[in-house]
This record gives structure tokens, C-alpha cells and sequence, in this order.
């Protein structure tokens, strides 16, 4: 952390009588420079922020008193339903589940194609080193296709439900994991590869008895990591696609007033799922790396 | 030399630990198998075969390479129209007709290649096709009457009121009102100008000897000017609107990040145990972090365009508000894992609480914090999509709504191809800053 600071040597050193100019020479030419980069991200960021109103149906200081209006006219609506909360958590109980149902299947379908694609497209333990390349590009390609593409082409050809929320996700975990699976192995010791190809293991026995030990704490704790991106994920695309608690939640925005009873009652559960999600994956994730 | 027999309890344990690793072994696998198992039985994916439409998939795979042009003809009036993808904006105007569609106002002959020739006359339609014979239809008493050379194949359906034929050529149908005819014919139609451009139909070589040394067609202006803004204001596929829609999505994703990055940075500050000696405060602000970051951006998306109204500022607003939760939380912890001697050392020449921060603080983490901000740049380049669907800006929207008319397929292959050339361009631009920012 401190040496990538420091970037390369700056070449010969000055003559001793003149380092103190020099030094405050360049400690003037890096603030100048430094000044000016950011009064360019200033403007850029201000440029940009005023075309994006510009754009946009209200702007953002009209539109800034109102922040507050829509959670408060949420909230009495469910306040003074409170008496059904309950029995409306109850309901939406099972999109909730079907939602994490699509981020868990998603996440391992996605983890198992991803250690296959990191495996064959790690340098020095692939099948195939000569397909490496392909599996790299094909790898870029899945991570590239964002998720709601793929849902809703799936929607339209198999129709509605949590499977092609669940195959889009699966789609892109396996690129995204893929990547980092990949970087992981690179680092791995190859020794005890070499004795198994001493004592004529497959490329199969190889890897499952010669790599995936030394990975499985980090390639876990990716996977971890993306279960829990995933539960979001999988909440978005129900909300522009079908499936899940997102698509309830989509139903009853839709509806708007008078049941923002339900939306409350689904921002509750998707709150509490995702927090729960989040403390368990984190507490799993720090026993992986610390070595239990 | 000699050899100890191990302890037997050594033994003992060892079997023990391998035994163990083996029910671990099997038993890990058999797990996700039932729970697989059980997914797919509530996802319902026997059903799923049942319900999917391959012939969607047809229609999807055939429209992102080719495109159709309908020719039609109202069998109450007789008028002949051909438009290409049967839309307003493509039709032939008046008088003019593709080179395979001639008529003579009674009788229209339309050559789809191959020996495969639709002919409508005043009596009826009759289609030739190619190795098989000619199939005609012709109404009678207001009923639809079929003749074909030997018994109705499978891919002619017809009722007393409607007759689908569907061949490798192309598709006929003929129903009471009307008769039309479908070409397909590889490419995207008019993808640079439309019909009604001068510059439709010439190859690309007699575009290049236009706009050099051509005479000018409108005479204000060069041919190559001309040819720039038809091909921009191109009707069909509206070149403009889509660029402004993608620039608008990065917009979303530039300024979310960075907004989030500015908004976090100081938070990060207040949050980490070596800055803030202040204990609750440290406290409530990581409890802030877990919220807004537990909120998640689906929700705040909502919320946002509730204020705000639909469109590109409301997806920034959004992304920065999931973003600076994130941000806020790896910030402090990267600030907790700096070198306390740099420090020391501002320290020791008497610097105030700012200043070593400004100089002990900020060299240190700079490239941690700027590369986890590109990495975040790079994922929201991908969220601002699916949020700019939810609030209605950018790319996001036009996919969304050229998939929901499940007409205009073409389109919908453009628009994924310009999304994933746009984030394979981010991708590469914040790996290069990455490298260039963090090695010097």
C-alpha cells in the first residue's frame, strides 16, 4: 500500500545545493497539477449533474422537500393498517423465499460454472491451454451481458417466473466469479499438482484433489460475497421482470395508494432479508479468511 | 533406522478425521442436490417446457439477423401496400415497389426467389411453391376455400376464415379482410438511411463516390454533411436518440459513483477508529452505512423517483445513494488499515488534525480508494441499466420498451450490442486508469 504510492524512481538525484528549490519546485508543479485535475472533475461533476436535471421529469431542488413526502405518506397509510402488517408479511412471505430461492440457485449453478471456466482458463492448470483465450473471452462476455438483458429475452421465449431471472443471474455470476476464481488459482502452489501427475492423476483428480483445497476459503468467501449481491439482484430484475418479491412490489406501486400497506410490508422483509443475508455471509466470510 | 508403529490413538484419530471428510465429502454434494432439487420443483420447471414458445425463439433469432417486408393487399378496396416490417415509416411511397413485387394494378406478382412466386389476383392468391406445387386459396360465398396438390401439410393452417402458409421463402397469409405476403431478407432494413433518404439503396461504393466528388444533392450543403445527418435523424432506428440514451446511462453511472465517492469520503473519516477518537459517533455512523447500504438500491430507486420524477438525475441520485453506504463502509476500513508512521512522522512536525490527514492520510489510501471507486464505476455502468429501466432514463428504458412491444427485435439486438460494447468500453477505460493511477 505505501510503496504503490510512491511511483517510480524519479531519476538521478539533484545536486545537493539546489534540493531545496527543486523539491519546492515540484511540490508547486504537483499542486498546480493536482488543482487542476480537480477543478476539472468539479466541472465535470457539476456539467454533469445539470445536464441529468435537464433531463430529468423535476429538478432536484423542487423535487428535494418532497424527499421525505412519499416515505411519510407510506408510512401513516401503514400505520393506521398496522393491524394487517402482520398478516401481510405473512403473505408475501413466500415471494420473499422465491426471490432467495433465485439468488441461491443462481449464486451455485453460477459458482459451479464458474470453477469449471476459472479452472480451464487459468494458466498452468488448464485442460486445454490452447483454448485458455476462448474461455478468458467467453468469461468477459458473461460479465459483460447485464443481467435484466438476459432475463427479459428468457421472459419472452419461456415466459414469466423465477427461471429466467435465475439462469440471467446464474449467467453473469459465472463471469464475474469466474474472473476472480481465476486469480485466485493463478496464485495457487502447483507442488502438489505435481505429485499428482507423479502418481498419474486425471486432470480431474488434479484439480479436485490439487487445487481446490488451496482455494476453496477464498473461492467461498467470493461466493459468499456474490449470494449476497445476488439477493439484490434477483429483487431488481423481479421489479422489471417477473418473479419474486419484486414483482409484488412492482404490482403494488402500480396500485399505489391504498396499498402502500403492502409496499411497506415488502420493504420491511426485503430489508430484514438482506441485513440477515449480509451479518451471516459477513461472519462466514471473516472465519474463511482468518482460518477458523 | 527403525520404524515406529504410530500411536494407535494417532491412528485412531487420523481414520477418524478421514472418515469424517469423507461423509463431508459426499454429504456436501448430496445437499445442494436436494436443494437443487427442491428449486426446481418450486420454480415449476416441468411445467416450464410446456409453457415456453421455441417459435419465439425463432421469431427472435430470425429478426436479430434478417428483417421482414410485408406486402399487402386489402381484398375489400385493392390496394397494394409493401412496407418493411409492416411499419408506417417503412412503407414504399406510392408508385415505387422493391425489384421482386410487380403489378399492374389488377394482378401483383411477388418473386420470392428460388422458383417460389405469390401472385394475387382479382379471384384469389396462388403461391408457387418450389418442389412441391401450387397452393391456391380463393373465397367463396365469404368463405376461404384451399387447394393444395395432395392433402393439407402440416405447415398450411387453414379455417373458413384464415389461411397461414409458411415456407422456408417466406409466409402467406390470407384472411377475409386482407392477403399478405413475408419476405425475409438478411441485414437490419434502413439501419443507415430510410426510404425516403436519397441515399437509400446504393452500395457503399456509390455512398463513397457521392459524398467525394458526387454533385450535390442538396445544394446548401456537402453530400457528406447530408449523408451525416440522415443517417443521424434516421427515423427507424432514431441513431440520435439511442446515442443520447447511452450517454445518459454512463452519465447515471459517473455521476452516482463518484457523487457517493465525494459524499463518502469525509464520512469515511468520521467513521474510522484511528481518526474519530469519538466512540458513539464512530458507532452511529457505521449503523448508518449498514442501513443505507441494507436499503438497497431497488428500494432507494423507488423512493428517489418518488421525489425526483422519472429520469436520468433520479438513477444518479439512486446509485449515489446505494453507493455512498458502500462506499462509506470500505473507506473507513481502508483508512483503518493505513501505516501509522507516515503519520507519526506529520505528527511530529506539529500538524493539526487536518493537515495529517491531508499529508500523513490521503497519499497512502489514494489508490485504494480510487480503484475500489473505478471498480464501483464499472459494476454501475451495468446497474444504471436496470436502473434506468425502473426510472426511466438512458438505454434501460429503450430495451425495456422495445422488448415489452415484442415487435421491433432488430432493435432490441441493436440495443444489446451497443450495452455490452458500452461496457466492455467502461471496463477497459477504468482497468487502464486503474493501471495508470496506481502504478505511477
Amino acid at each position: 500500500m505505501v510503496d504503490i504510492a510512491h511511483g517510480p524512481d524519479p531519476g538521478p538525484h539533484p545536486a545537493p545545493t539546489d534540493g531545496r528549490a527543486a523539491y519546492l519546485d515540484m511540490v508547486r508543479r504537483k499542486r498546480m497539477y493536482g488543482g487542476i485535475i480537480l477543478a476539472m472533475f468539479v466541472a465535470l461533476m457539476a456539467s454533469g449533474f445539470l445536464l441529468a436535471q435537464e433531463r430529468n421529469a423535476g429538478d432536484f431542488l423542487s423535487g428535494l422537500p418532497m424527499l421525505g413526502a412519499f416515505p411519510a405518506e407510506m408510512l401513516s397509510e401503514a400505520w393506521a393498517n398496522r393491524s394487517e402488517l402482520p398478516g401481510l408479511v405473512v403473505r408475501f412471505l413466500p415471494s420473499l423465499i422465491e426471490t432467495l430461492n433465485i439468488a441461491a440457485v443462481a449464486t451455485l449453478i453460477g459458482t459451479l460454472g464458474a470453477t469449471m471456466l476459472a479452472l480451464l482458463a487459468t494458466r498452468g492448470l488448464a485442460r486445454w491451454p490452447r483454448l485458455i483465450s476462448l474461455f478468458r473471452r467467453s468469461m468477459d462476455a458473461l460479465r459483460a451481458i447485464p443481467e435484466i438483458v438476459v432475463a427479459l429475452v428468457l421472459i419472452f421465449i419461456i415466459g414469466g417466473g423465477p427461471v429466467p431471472a435465475a439462469i440471467a443471474i446464474a449467467l453473469h455470476t459465472m463471469g464475474a466469479l469466474g474472473k476472480l476464481f481465476s486469480e485466485v488459482a493463478e496464485n495457487a502452489d502447483l507442488r502438489p499438482v505435481e505429485g499428482l501427475v507423479s502418481v498419474g492423476a486425471t486432470w480431474g483428480q488434479r484439480m479436485w484433489l490439487g487445487v481446490i483445497p488451496q482455494v476453496a476459503p477464498n473461492w467461498m468467501s467470493y461466493g459468499l460475497m456474490r449470494l449476497e449481491i445476488n439477493v439484490r439482484a434477483s429483487a431488481i430484475l423481479g421489479f422489471v421482470g417477473e418473479g419474486g418479491i419484486g414483482h409484488d412490489l412492482k404490482l403494488a406501486m402500480q396500485w399505489g395508494k391504498g396499498r402502500y400497506d403492502q409496499v411497506v410490508a415488502i420493504f420491511l422483509l426485503l430489508l430484514v432479508a438482506i441485513v440477515i443475508i449480509d451479518r451471516i455471509s459477513d461472519r462466514l466470510r471473516r472465519r474463511l479468511v482468518s482460518g477458523r | 533406522m527403525t520404524f515406529a508403529a504410530p500411536a494407535p490413538s494417532l491412528a485412531d484419530r487420523i481414520t477418524r478425521s478421514f472418515g469424517h471428510r469423507r461423509r463431508l465429502a459426499i454429504a456436501v454434494p448430496a445437499a445442494i442436490l436436494v436443494y437443487l432439487v427442491y428449486a426446481a420443483i418450486s420454480f415449476d420447471l416441468a411445467g416450464l417446457a410446456s409453457r415456453a414458445r421455441w417459435d419465439n425463439a425463432g421469431i427472435l433469432l430470425s429478426d436479430f439477423w434478417s428483417y421482414k417486408t410485408h406486402v399487402t393487399r386489402d381484398n375489400r378496396t385493392g390496394v397494394l401496400t409493401v412496407a418493411i416490417e409492416g411499419e408506417v415509416r417503412g412503407s414504399y411511397p406510392a408508385g415505387t415497389l422493391p425489384d421482386w413485387v410487380t403489378t399492374d394494378g389488377r394482378v401483383t406478382t411477388i418473386d420470392l426467389g428460388r422458383g417460389n412466386v405469390v401472385t394475387y389476383d382479382p379471384a384469389g392468391m396462388q403461391y408457387v411453391i418450389a418442389g412441391y406445387g401450387t397452393v391456391g386459396v380463393t373465397p367463396v360465398d365469404g368463405r376461404l376455400v384451399l387447394t393444395t396438390p395432395g392433402p393439407v401439410p402440416g405447415w398450411i393452417s387453414a379455417s373458413d376464415n384464415k389461411v397461414a402458409i409458411t415456407t422456408a421463402a417466406g409466409r402467406v397469409n390470407y384472411s377475409r379482410a386482407k392477403v399478405e405476403t413475408f419476405r425475409y431478407e438478411p441485414g437490419w432494413e434502413m439501419f443507415f438511411f430510410t426510404l425516403d433518404s436519397p441515399f437509400y439503396g446504393k452500395d457503399p461504393v456509390e455512398l463513397l463516390g457521392l459524398a467525394l466528388a458526387g454533385a450535390r444533392i442538396d445544394p446548401a450543403r456537402a453530400n457528406l454533411a447530408l449523408m451525416a445527418s440522415e443517417f443521424w435523424g434516421n427515423r427507424m432506428w432514431h441513431h440520435a436518440d439511442v446515442a443520447w440514451a447511452l450517454s445518459e446511462t454512463v452519465l447515471m453511472a459517473f455521476l452516482g459513483t463518484l457523487g457517493a465517492a465525494v459524499i463518502a469520503l469525509p464520512l469515511g473519516f468520521m467513521a474510522a477508529a484511528n481518526m474519530m477518537p469519538f466512540g458513539p459517533l464512530r458507532f452511529a455512523l457505521r449503523r448508518v452505512f449498514d442501513v443505507i447500504r441494507g436499503v438497497d438500491g431497488l428500494i432507494w430507486t423507488i423512493l428517489l423517483s418518488r421525489a425526483f420524477g422519472p429520469g436520468p438525475m433520479t438513477g444518479a441520485l439512486a446509485i449515489m445513494a446505494t453507493d455512498t453506504g458502500s462506499f462509506g463502509k470500505l473507506f473507513s476500513e481502508a483508512l483503518e488499515n493505513i501505516d501509522e508512521r507516515q503519520v507519526e512522522g506529520i505528527r511530529s512536525t506539529g500538524a493539526n488534525g487536518l493537515l495529517r490527514a491531508r499529508f500523513g492520510v490521503i497519499p497512502q489510501v489514494t489508490p485504494v480508494l480510487l480503484s475500489q471507486v473505478l471498480y464501483y464505476l464499472e459494476a454501475n455502468t451495468r446497474s444504471a441499466t436496470v436502473i434506468g429501466a425502473i426510472v426511466g432514463g438512458g438505454i434501460g428504458l429503450l430495451l425495456t420498451q422495445a422488448i415489452i412491444t415484442q415487435k421491433d427485435w432488430e432493435e432490441v439486438a441493436y440495443y444489446i450490442v451497443l450495452i455490452v460494447l458500452m461496457v466492455m468500453a467502461m471496463d477497459s477505460l477504468s482497468g487502464w486508469l486503474r493501471r495508470k493511477l496506481i502504478r505511477g
